[in-house]
């Protein structure tokens, strides 16, 4: 190809104006043996585009071990959750069966009596215990009062 | 798509998908591991690449994003370890030997660019893509792909003639 007309399509290929076909001409002038020498100092770089072109994935695509795992886990998942709702709700009334409960209005009386009186016991020693406090406060109101007098 | 189907169409660009790859990472094994994750997403999502008019252009740019976010979290984790390879230049007898080589000169310089201009100059240089399918892949327009292409070939023209009148002891 005239000289002239590399020329030009390299000045177009900085420029990046060149079409695909221009500079395929270019690859081509600069992968033949005649290449100007003032021009030399470009050859580099279309060989190395020539050469990078030939690389190659070799490598397997992983389809499918990457996809079981996923089905897997979400099955595992879906008869994990099942088995948990199950359980549950089967235990539930179970615990309401332990409890027991009274026929006779009276002795359930009688019970709930007995019951709420054990925890009034319970609470009133929390509150004897809280008690001496009450000392303390009066002592306390003494010593303030015979300060400001 | 079934197995097939899929594996016929992406060997058409698996290759321009590694080669992509191989420009950002630099790295053959992880240019390597980064297309094949990306063609196990394009399997996952395989049912919806109906509805898009050109997979190639799909695939070269969930590459492209993949790369990038690749690099961006292992800038953010360790020291950068792409470029500091190439900064010095002339030390040791047998960088000077390997500089001779002005072939691989080229790909040095090429890796000092601007990740932007990297991936247009290997679309473009390399693979061959009209700037209409580089604008889109680069969700650029067409005169933004061409500046920043006639950029980047004008820095690699700029060091070639460098190294092309000083021999080696350029830098």
């Amino acid at each position: 190809m005239e000289l002239r007309v590399i020329e030009k399509l390299l000045e177009k290929y900085f420029n990046a104006t060149a079409s695909i076909a221009e500079e395929r001409a270019l690859k081509e002038y600069f992968s033949s043996p005649g290449v100007a020498p003032h021009l030399e100092q470009y050859r580099p770089l279309f060989q190395y585009f020539d050469r990078e072109a030939g690389q190659t994935f070799e490598k397997s695509i992983p389809l499918k071990r990457k996809k079981r795992p996923v089905a897997w886990l979400s099955a595992a998942a879906g008869f994990v959750l099942l088995s948990g709702l199950f359980t549950i709700y089967n235990r539930e009334p179970e615990y309401a069966g332990d409890l027991g409960t009274y026929n006779d209005p009276d002795i359930a009386f009688q019970e709930t009596q007995k019951a709420l009186n054990m925890l009034s016991d319970k609470v009133n020693v929390g509150i004897s215990g809280v008690a001496y406090l009450g000392e303390y406060e009066n002592s306390k109101n003494k010593i303030f009062k015979d300060d400001k007098k | 798509m079934n197995q097939s189907e899929f594996i016929k169409t992406t060997n058409t660009f698996k290759d321009r998908m590694f080669r992509l790859a191989k420009r950002l990472l630099v790295s053959t094994e992880e240019a390597e591991d980064a297309t094949q994750e990306v063609l196990v997403r394009l399997w996952n999502n395989r049912n919806k690449l109906e509805n898009y008019s050109s997979v190639e252009a799909l695939a070269i740019t969930i590459t492209k994003n993949y790369c990038l976010d690749q690099l961006k979290s292992k800038r953010a984790t360790e020291m950068r370890i792409v470029h500091s390879n190439y900064t010095d230049g002339g030390t040791g007898l047998q960088k000077q030997a390997e500089d001779r080589d002005s072939i691989t000169w080229v790909e040095k310089i090429m890796n000092t660019l601007p990740e932007q201009q990297k991936i247009i100059m290997q679309m473009r240089d390399v693979e061959q893509y009209e700037f209409e399918e580089i604008a889109k892949m680069m969700d650029m327009n067409e005169t933004a792909v061409r500046v920043a292409l006639s950029r980047a070939r004008k820095v690699i023209r700029e060091e070639l003639t460098k190294k092309h009148s000083y021999g080696i002891e350029s830098n």
